[in-house]
């Protein structure tokens, strides 16, 4: 205990008397352990945020895309050939009692220009239905309706980004009348901010539109009634594996598929869809950790070579100490400590510019701030194994020393 | 009554490259507690590594070596340890004091790794430097101190732990002739006064007048040992202006 005080003085001491030295090797420390906090709270942010979005797609969704799952994994008919239509959309609407709404969405993507703007962007044609099922809002003006679907009117609703985009600050862009393919249409609403995706992409970037104008005007009829997905809203509380089955016989019964074929469709469900979407960020969490971890390792390696500087350069002192009565573990001690304060240091500055980056972060790409005392733990009792560690073996070489080869050493 | 020292057939060997350099050749010799001997001889007879030895900091190729009546020659590296903090106190030629620390911090330093109190530390470095007159260069480190202070320190350092045995190689090796009479006397004290056995290497003949008894090695072996006045009165009656010589 005396001794373990006096090593501490000791060892402050030392380190005092390197200043900068010392205060580069806590650097490397500071970064390989900011590094790894950053990226374990980004990775739980990402992850948060991921679940907050497939909630934000609606209650209870289910989403039917083209293609098999054996073939493709969920992502695989997205966007290609489909084999899915309208007329599925409606049958699974009129057939399906566990399913309370039906919207379906083809997207292609269009120039859009307004005055001397112009941007290109997501056209996606939909229906009414689509703010209800997706679960979103309108923050100006309205959506469209059925009426508006029935006579193919020229409307859009136009996402954040397309808003800011082609309008001045403060203009109103309801009632305005944009250009998509030499056609005009008025803007009727705005669509509220979904905020980017933790994918990066930008999900307020599109203009939405009743499906029968889409095809008429902007997407081209060579497929009609093809449509990309279809997304079903359950009824709350129902099972949403059930629906899902149910969806599928209705679907496998209109397109002709006998028992042993497969489907050319997939059911999403919520669940499987975020579980998906959750693998990808945690591979992506864990690739970053593994690279931060890199760094921490690489911090670690400078205290083992700033020991080795300091026990060469120390010999003598240490011969000094031997001479009057230090053991070989007194010496390793001393050293120990020396690496443990540096990784020590290094780690709590770290867990602090760590977190401070993660929340500025967070901020900025807009994911939620996740604080996890088990991260704080963990960089803390990381940090001090990589004292230790590194430190051990120069420790080790200073606590070998023989006293008089030590105080003969100039 | 034990002797402090008792060396029977000390050899210590090195191997240089391929050839073995026999730096002690076969030495026996008996310390009683209280004397205070001086080493003499040419460099390269022996003497530092004879120090080394009796100062438990290098073991014998040969022989046998009793401390206090303890046999050392078998002891591992912490039990020699374990001794140059309890029995022996070192000064050297080089002063070795930590740079860049304080003086009272240097004297401390053999009480931290004996298991002494914090604020006994202290007080007993404190006391063993006010001892040497440095009371009022406790916080002075090496460099601001001059190179008679820095070998008091160092003598401070090694009487703080109440050592039985004072071993000093060349303590004045680094020093005027006026500061190694003072650094002298303050042994010669510390031997007369307080009864502490001191040992010391020297080169010069009126550093070792004031041992009571002379050691002169040669080519590892100790070729006169004279005792008594007679080897105090020999040297200083080679000249009378022994002591003013500069
Ligand atoms: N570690 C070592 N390795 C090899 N040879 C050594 C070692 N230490 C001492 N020697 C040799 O042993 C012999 C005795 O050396 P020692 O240092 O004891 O002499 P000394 O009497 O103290 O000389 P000086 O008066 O110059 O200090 C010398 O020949 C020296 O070169
Ligand atoms: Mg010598």
């Amino acid at each position: 205990m005396k001794f373990l005080r006096m090593t501490l003085t000791a060892a402050f001491r030392a380190l005092r008397r390197n200043k900068m030295r010392s205060a580069l090797t806590i650097l490397g420390i500071v970064i390989g352990v900011g590094a790894v906090i950053a990226t374990v709270g980004l990775g739980q942010g990402a992850a948060a945020a991921v679940q907050d979005q497939i909630r934000s797609l609606g209650t209870n969704l289910l989403i039917v895309v083209p293609g098999t799952q054996r073939r493709g994994g969920a992502h695989s008919g997205w966007g290609g050939a489909s084999t899915l239509s309208v007329l599925d959309a409606r049958a699974i609407e009129r057939e399906s009692a566990g399913v309370r709404a039906v919207s379906y969405v083809r997207r292609g993507s269009a120039q859009v220009l307004y005055g001397n703007q112009n941007w290109r962007t997501t056209v996606q044609a939909t229906t009414p239905s689509y703010l209800y099922v997706s679960d979103s809002e309108v923050s100006q003006g309205e959506f469209f309706d059925d009426r508006d679907m029935k006579i193919g009117a020229r409307v859009v609703v136009l996402g954040e980004t397309l808003v800011s985009q082609l309008f001045e600050a403060g203009e109103d862009p309801i009632g305005a009348v944009l250009r998509i393919k030499d056609t005009s249409f008025r803007v009727i609403g705005v669509l509220e901010s979904k905020g980017g995706s933790s994918f990066g992409d930008d999900r307020d970037d599109l203009v939405l539109m009743p499906f029968t104008t889409a095809e008429r005007r902007v997407l081209g009829t060579t497929a009609p009634g093809a449509v990309q997905n279809i997304m079903a809203s359950g009824h709350t509380g129902e099972d949403a594996h059930g629906v899902a089955l149910e969806i599928e016989d209705i679907l496998r019964q209109r397109h002709d598929l006998r028992p042993d074929q497969e489907s050319d469709f997939t059911v999403h469900t919520q669940d499987q869809f975020s579980s998906a979407m959750q693998n990808v960020t945690k591979i992506l969490a864990s690739v970053l950790l593994g690279i931060a971890s890199i760094s921490l390792l690489v911090g670690g390696i400078g205290i083992m070579n700033i020991l080795l500087v300091s026990v060469t350069e120390r010999t003598r002192e240490i011969g000094i100490r031997m001479a009057v009565g230090a053991k070989g573990r007194h010496i390793l001690v001393q050293f120990l400590v020396e690496a443990m304060i540096l990784s020590v240091i290094g780690g709590l500055i770290g867990i602090i510019l760590g977190l401070a980056g993660t929340q500025a972060i967070a901020h900025f790409v807009e994911i939620p701030f996740v604080f996890s005392p088990g991260t704080i733990l963990f960089a803390v009792l990381f940090s001090g194994s990589v004292g230790i560690f590194f430190g051990f073996y120069p420790a080790r070489k200073a606590s070998n020393l023989d006293p008089i080869a030590s105080l003969r050493y100039e | 009554m034990t002797e402090v020292i008792e060396t029977r057939g000390l050899k210590k060997d090195f191997a240089r490259g391929d050839v073995r350099v026999h730096a002690l050749n076969g030495i026996s010799v008996s310390i009683a507690p209280g004397e205070f001997v001086a080493i003499v001889g040419k460099s390269g007879s022996g003497k530092s590594t004879f120090m080394n030895i009796l100062g438990c900091l290098d073991r014998p190729s040969e022989g046998s070596y009793f401390l206090d009546g303890q046999d050392v020659a078998g002891l591992s590296a912490d039990e020699r340890a374990e001794l140059r903090s309890h029995k022996i106190g070192f000064v050297f030629q080089a002063f070795n004091l930590i740079p860049r620390t304080s003086a009272l911090e240097n004297v401390e330093l053999p009480l931290i790794y004996n298991g002494i109190s914090r604020a006994e530390q202290t007080r007993r470095a404190r006391e063993s430097l006010d001892k040497l007159g440095l009371g009022e260069r406790v916080d002075h480190h090496p460099s601001e101190l001059s190179g008679g202070e820095q070998q008091r320190v160092a003598i401070a350092r090694a009487l703080v732990n109440r050592p039985k045995l004072l071993l000093a190689d060349e303590p004045t090796g680094n020093l005027d002739s006026r500061t190694s009479l003072e650094i002298m006397s303050i042994l010669e004290q510390l031997n007369r006064g307080e009864g502490l056995t001191v040992i010391l290497v020297t080169h010069e003949d009126d550093i070792a007048a004031f041992a009571d008894r002379v050691l002169t090695f040669s080519d590892g072996e100790v070729v006169s040992d004279e005792s008594g006045a007679r080897a105090g009165k020999r040297v200083r009656a080679d000249g009378p202006d022994q002591e003013t010589r500069p």
